[in-house]
């Protein structure tokens, strides 16, 4: 099985295609990176005037590395997942369209295990796309403009975290990142058990992806408690949970979490439905026959 | 001596096309068995569900003696196929795909075994090649190391020679005559170029339309008992309507552009000839139709 998961990932990562994502991500965020080290100022002083609060910390503290990787993942976030449903969408449907598949399914492996390994390796070139996010957007943010408290803008109000009470925030919103990112890449896997070509699960994905934002985002009340609560889409959206804090009469509580429920409920929510795109995607593809 | 393929009874549609027909083979260990039909007679289906690609419909495949549906990871750890086009991972090296398949098959496979195996298929010099620079050929051949990878006792290969120049096509021949003389192995290979499957098959299956419509040992299928002939003179009509005056009415088939076609035993071929000269009829040409391909034609109708 370890053997098997291994040629999946080599697989993965002896494809051109595979850095496509990579360079993406690197140029977007290194693309924010310079627009804010040249005119960071001038877009900080926008967003504080915007808010309803007044705070004491200067517009030249709150540029800082932590901020830029907030704004960043705000960005990148929901953009990540087209470029996870390019690798996942093509795990199956790509090897069909190939002429690899009929191959590896006539193997003494049961498509199963077939299908968990190729779900697996997904997951693992997800969670690689995420840690190279975190380089990028946290790392280099870090070392380009310094450390310092950070400033999160909420449609309730502002606060500030202490710098010494972010880092372990990010790495939470990574970890929950990653679950949301896995869910996604399940859903394109699924896509892909069921097409013979990788062109069609990409586009399938990407197109529930935007379908499935677009609602999350509107802001009609009718939607919000009769479509919103059950998309995937609006649960990925869980990781800033870590960032908003409970306060005392305006003073932040250092480690606090304002709705942790919340964050865990998004959480087993996607993970519900990773588990369910990867049962269909097996369902499926234990009859299938293949004719490519 | 138990069969390492015995197929009973299968049966399968699509939708209202019957592709597969209540179709019944034995394969025995340390032939090449020879599976032919035209393109669409089903050969492709029945390939496919012997290596539970698609799901079996009625009937029963045993191959080694077990039941397929009940020992699937069994029988295909000692079976190797090569399924119509040679379809590898082209951005991988040759060393990769033998790697990749040889792990999945269940075997570690060392540096040396891999070189041993491109050897034998005369690839050794491209092993770190990407198989996107390979020709059709070379393909071809990586595509048999590939099926050949886990040392199968059984091999299927469905069409290894389409796609492939006449080397090509001999160097095929040789590896299957090859496999089946040196190593031992079964060969169970499908084509529609009745020609290959003369020069390499022991045994021959023959399907049209999803029915097997002969088998048996290739000699005694290629020289039965009785034989078509054909018979070209200078004047067909008078010797049709001649023909069918005597005694010779019986063995009359058919009447085609001039040429006329008999079916006879072997041994009456001279004294036809003897007959036709008798009566004053000019002979140009008196050929009993002896290769698989006529067989095969004077059997699908064609």
């Amino acid at each position: 099985m370890w053997q098997l998961f291994q040629l999946e990932v080599y697989k993965i990562f002896r494809r051109p295609r595979t850095y496509i994502a990579f360079a993406v991500i690197a140029f977007i965020i290194l693309l924010i990176q310079i627009g804010l080290k040249f005119g960071g100022k001038e877009y900080v002083g926008i967003v504080m005037s915007g808010l309803n609060e007044t705070f004491e910390a200067p517009t030249d503290q709150v540029l800082n590395g932590y901020f830029v990787c907030y704004l960043t993942l705000n960005l990148l976030l929901i953009h990540i997942p087209i470029l996870v449903a390019l690798i996942a969408g093509d795990m199956i449907s790509g090897e069909a369209s190939m002429g690899t598949l009929r191959l590896i399914v006539a193997k003494p492996v049961s498509r199963t295990k077939l299908l968990l390994i190729k779900f697996s390796a997904s997951c693992f070139y997800t969670l690689i796309l995420l840690i190279w996010v975190a380089i990028f957007a946290l790392l280099l943010s870090v070392m380009l403009f310094g450390t310092n408290d950070l400033l999160v803008a909420k449609v309730s109000g502002s606060n500030i975290i202490s710098s010494a009470d972010v880092l372990w925030r990010y790495f939470a919103a990574f970890i929950f990142a990653g679950i949301g990112l896995i869910t996604v890449a399940a859903l394109s896997f699924m896509f892909s058990a069921f097409a013979d070509n990788s062109i069609g699960p990409i586009v399938a994905t990407v197109c529930v992806i935007i379908v499935f934002t677009i609602l999350t985002q509107m802001q009609i009340p009718f939607y919000d408690e009769t479509v919103k609560p059950y998309l995937f889409t609006t649960h990925m959206l869980g990781w800033k949970g870590f960032f908003y804090v409970k306060g005392v009469e305006g003073v932040t509580i250092d480690g606090s979490i304002e709705n942790f429920p919340a964050i865990v409920k998004s959480g087993l929510i996607l993970l519900v439905y990773s588990a369910l795109f990867v049962f269909v995607a097996i369902w499926y593809f234990r009859k299938k026959n293949i004719l490519s | 001596m138990t069969p390492v393929i015995e197929v009973k009874h299968l049966f399968r549609h699509f939708g209202d096309i019957k592709a597969v027909d209540d179709l019944s083979f034995t394969v025995f260990p340390g032939q090449v068995y020879g599976f032919l039909g035209q393109n669409g007679a089903g050969k492709s289906t029945t390939i496919r569900m012997l290596l539970t690609l698609i799901q079996q419909g009625s009937g029963s495949i045993e191959i080694f003696g077990m039941d397929l549906k009940k020992h699937r990871s069994e029988i295909l750890r000692q079976t190797g196929a090569m399924i119509e086009r040679p379809d590898l991972y082209k951005y991988l090296t040759a060393k990769d795909n033998l790697r990749i398949f040889a792990t999945l098959s269940g075997i570690k496979i060392t540096a040396t075994e891999i070189k041993e195996q491109l050897e034998r298929v005369g690839l050794a010099d491209r092993a770190d090649s990407k198989v996107k620079t390979f020709s059709q050929g070379m393909k071809q051949r990586l595509g048999i190391a590939v099926a050949l990878v886990h040392d199968p006792k059984l091999v299927i290969l469905d069409e290894p020679t389409n796609g492939l120049d006449p080397q090509g096509i001999a160097d095929m021949r040789k590896l299957i005559i090859h496999l089946r003389r040196d190593l031992g192995k079964t060969v169970f290979v499908s084509s529609h170029l009745l020609n290959e499957i003369e020069l390499i098959a022991d045994s021959v299956l023959i399907i049209n339309k999803g029915k097997k419509v002969a088998e048996g040992n290739k000699d005694a299928l290629l020289n039965p008992a009785k034989t078509m002939v054909e018979l070209i003179t200078d004047n067909a009509g008078n010797a049709y309507a001649l023909l069918k005056q005597s005694s010779w009415a019986e063995n009359l088939v058919n009447h085609q552009n001039d040429i006329i076609t008999l079916e006879l035993d072997k041994s009456r071929v001279p004294e036809l000839n003897r007959s036709l000269v008798e009566k004053g009829i000019n002979v140009r040409s008196l050929r009993p139709k002896h290769s698989l391909e006529d067989y095969f034609l004077s059997l699908t109708g064609h």
